[in-house]
């Protein structure tokens, strides 16, 4: 039995990359409940966004390599951001202008606003396409390793060595730090005291003068931002691909109706409940088990519940379970 | 029933590109866009039942159609024999064994009273459950995979004709969209919207990963086709004079014919949902519908079940689909899980439905037939255009090629476009309801 190097496997394969991609989960699910509980649609386009924002990062970060700059050990690509930000807020503005407006004033239904979101979907999609083609690309450069598993086996002497990628680190810290931001501007600032108020009672925030227009333009700009970084993340740690980007839609829904569509702390948690379940249903168990397990019980299978592929299959089985069950999600969403 | 001379002047003018498609393009281009449209209009035809009846936003076309097409493998492809003795039966027993571990859960949810202790019953039955299972599945399942897995490693169908396959890929849509809607119905609207995109990726993750089904992505190919191949067609002499009188080569004419004998398969198919469609939007039911639709909360004052009948609605439209799908299959005689797209199979359907008319079914189908129309020809003009934009750069330039190389991407823009303006300057589509 060697629970320490169990625990280094488990840690190492399912918790950090989980970690990682429950924070970029849970920026993408905050970008969707902010603008559910403020314009009130599905944001369908979410995914192509996602991926027109990064593009816009991948851009810059060429175009900064060419001229040289380089801020080594980190990626060029956190240089980037901020031209991917405005790329994006622009980019989300106009089609708020042109698209969304329209419907807002004529008071359309809900799904003919998803319907909408579909078109900008179709339109996003092919520009990004465009631009960046089909196939991968690869964008990160800098330190490739804040320790790999060679370095911490020699530190440490287990049999069992634990990598940590510069990219999980940092998508783990920003992803922290933007969440501290995001909560601080909700509850401290007027804008966002605003936008609370107005996704609680339209009618009474007009009332006492708030500008509904400016709230929509605040919640564009701050969903553009949390999505450019999101996806310059998701970029790094995984490679850019605009199809898996369209693909994160589900796992972004789920996560945000998991933790109660309108609530940011549940579009948090429920992200991370998200990842987690799908690392750990596809992980194969056997190594962590071999090592658990008294000697001569080794498990002789893979231990793994659901093959890798099947990772939409676990995100849809816990949208099954809480629309079952709990259709307000954890932290009681406004909505039913 | 009811079409005005303007709907018939569409469909005319339609048909009349069409035919400047066979003359000037080729035959078998128009013939195959006439097909592809025929398909194309009858899943818009189950969406439009979906959204313009019942204002249901179904986004797992893709799923559902591809479901339908997996009816056509079943029934169709011959068995493999080695392969029912190689593993057949535990895999009937293991999916036996998985629904049953879910039935047990869903007993012991219904007797037990909530608390911890009704968790934990059910969490033991749904692992031991899932123990069992893949016990047995999962050796039986590498068994049939193993079979000559160059041409077969899979169950096979049961060699019935392939007509059969297009009602039985109905229900098995039927079958998906029940269990969806149980699900998903009743409750926001958005939220169906959200689980029918999920449930359509995970029939194509499981089209793609479970061998033994279907063969997944090494595809099943050669399945039989209810209407003449070309090359069996070739040798007749009909169809040599026609292609004398034509003046088209006989391979042509050959291709010709067996595509026409598709689309009349296909119209005979279609103009009986049309028929059926109309009837029932005609009926006291449709009226309910419709009054659903415009105000769930005074239908559902004047009594009417509106989340049993939104469950209705939803299977009947995704069975339509599933037929589709089914024809698909049949047609092209092939199914590949890895062709299918939500953009393709998912949105572009929703595009035709919005640009022909949501709400009525005529509307659908002539949407079916622009869109198809334009999603095939929108390519080569994009290529077009490109060159245009860009004569004006030096040959070899990396910008300009480029940018030709991406010319195919100008159709989900233009598709993008198309939608948003619709539904913005004439949401009630070409064909509106009335």
């Amino acid at each position: 039995m060697e629970p320490l190097n169990a625990l280094v496997s488990v840690t190492n394969f399912m918790l950090i990359p989980a970690l990682a991609y429950g924070s970029q989960l849970a920026l993408g699910a905050l970008g969707i409940t902010l603008i559910y509980s403020i314009l009130r649609f599905a944001h369908f386009a979410h995914g192509d966004t996602m991926a027109i924002g990064t593009a816009a990062v991948i851009g810059g970060t060429f175009f900064l390599q060419a001229q040289g700059v380089s801020i080594h050990p980190l990626p060029t690509a956190l240089l980037a951001i901020p031209f991917g930000m405005l790329v994006l807020i622009g980019y989300l503005l106009i089609t708020d202008r042109l698209v969304y407006r329209y419907y807002r004033r004529v008071k359309a239904k809900p799904m003919i606003f998803v319907m909408a979101s579909l078109g900008v979907m179709f339109v996003t999609n092919g520009i990004t396409r465009l631009f960046m083609g089909v196939g991968e690309t690869r964008f990160e450069d800098g330190e490739r390793f804040i320790f790999s598993v060679r370095d911490f086996r020699e530190y440490t002497g287990l049999a069992e060595g634990m990598a940590l990628r510069s990219s999980q680190a940092i998508t783990i810290i920003t992803a922290l730090v933007v969440m501290v931001i995001l909560f601080w501007f909700l509850n401290r600032t007027r804008a966002g005291k605003s936008m609370r108020a107005y996704s609680d009672n339209e009618d009474l925030a007009l009332l006492s003068g708030i500008n509904p227009e400016r709230v929509v333009i605040i919640t564009w700009v701050i969903t553009a931002m949390l999505l450019v970084t999101a996806g310059t993340l998701y970029g790094l740690d995984k490679g850019f691909r605009p199809f898996n980007y369209f693909q994160l839609l589900l796992p972004m829904f789920a996560a945000a109706i998991l933790g109660g569509l309108g609530s940011p702390v549940g579009a948090i948690v429920g992200a991370y409940i998200v990842a987690f379940a799908e690392m750990g249903v596809t992980y194969a168990w056997r190594r962590v088990f071999t090592y658990l397990m008294p000697e001569g019980l080794e498990p002789t299978s893979m231990m793994q519940l659901l093959p890798v592929d099947y990772k939409f299959a676990v995100t849809f089985a816990i949208l099954v379970i809480v629309l079952l069950f709990r259709p307000t999600g954890i932290f009681k969403g406004k909505v039913l | 029933m009811s079409l005005t001379a303007r709907d018939l002047g569409l469909f005319a003018l339609m048909g009349a590109v069409l035919a400047m498609v066979g003359m000037f393009q080729s035959p078998q281009l128009a013939i195959t866009i006439l097909n592809m449209s025929l398909i194309s209009a009858i899943m818009a035809l189950g969406v439009n039942m979906q959204w313009g009846y019942a204002g249901l936003f179904n986004v797992g076309i893709m799923g559902f159609t591809a479901v339908g097409g997996l009816a056509v493998v079943l029934i169709a492809q011959p068995p493999v024999p080695e392969a029912w003795a190689a593993g057949g039966l535990g895999i009937l027993l293991g999916l036996m064994l998985g629904v049953a571990t879910i039935l047990a859960a869903v007993a012991v949810y219904k007797s037990m009273a909530p608390g911890k202790l009704r968790g934990a019953a059910i969490f033991v039955v749904l692992v031991i459950g899932y123990l069992l299972t893949s016990y047995v599945f999962g050796p039986a399942k590498s068994a049939v995979q193993a079979v000559n897995p160059a041409s077969e490693g899979y169950l096979g169908g049961m060699n019935l004709p392939v007509i059969l396959a297009w009602p039985v890929g109905a229900v098995f849509a039927a079958g998906v969209a029940w269990l969806v809607g149980k699900v998903s119905l009743g409750l926001r609207s958005d939220y169906l919207a959200i689980a029918t995109l999920g449930i359509s990726e995970i029939v194509i993750a499981v089209l793609k990963h479970e061998r033994w089904l279907a063969r997944g992505v090494n595809n099943v190919t050669g399945i039989d086709r209810p209407v003449a191949r070309p090359v069996e067609l070739q040798p007749l002499p009909w169809v040599q004079s026609l292609a004398d009188t034509m003046g088209w080569s006989v391979g042509q004419t050959a291709s010709v014919v067996s595509g026409l004998g598709y689309a009349g398969l296909f119209v005979i198919v279609l103009a009986l949902l049309i028929w059926l469609a109309e009837r029932a939007l005609n009926s006291p039911w449709g009226r309910m519908m419709r009054a659903i639709r415009d105000n769930e909360v005074s239908a559902r004052a004047m009594g009417k079940n509106v989340t049993k009948r939104h469950l209705h609605i939803f299977v009947l439209g995704s069975a339509v689909c599933g037929l589709a799908g089914a024809m698909m299959v049949s047609m092209d005689g092939q199914l590949t899980p890895g062709s299918y797209e939500p953009l393709r199979f998912t949105f572009l359907i929703w595009v035709m439905v919005i640009v022909g008319g949501s709400g009525n079914n005529w509307g659908a189908v002539l949407g079916a037939f622009v869109i198809w129309f334009l999603w095939v020809q929108v390519e080569p003009a994009g290529r077009w255009f490109m060159e245009l934009a860009t004569s004006g750069m030096a040959d070899g330039s990396d910008l300009k090629q480029h940018l030709l190389g991406s010319a195919a991407y100008m159709r989900l823009l233009t598709m993008g476009v198309a939608l948003l303006l619709m539904l913005r300057f004439a949401p009630r589509g070409l064909i509106p309801e009335r």
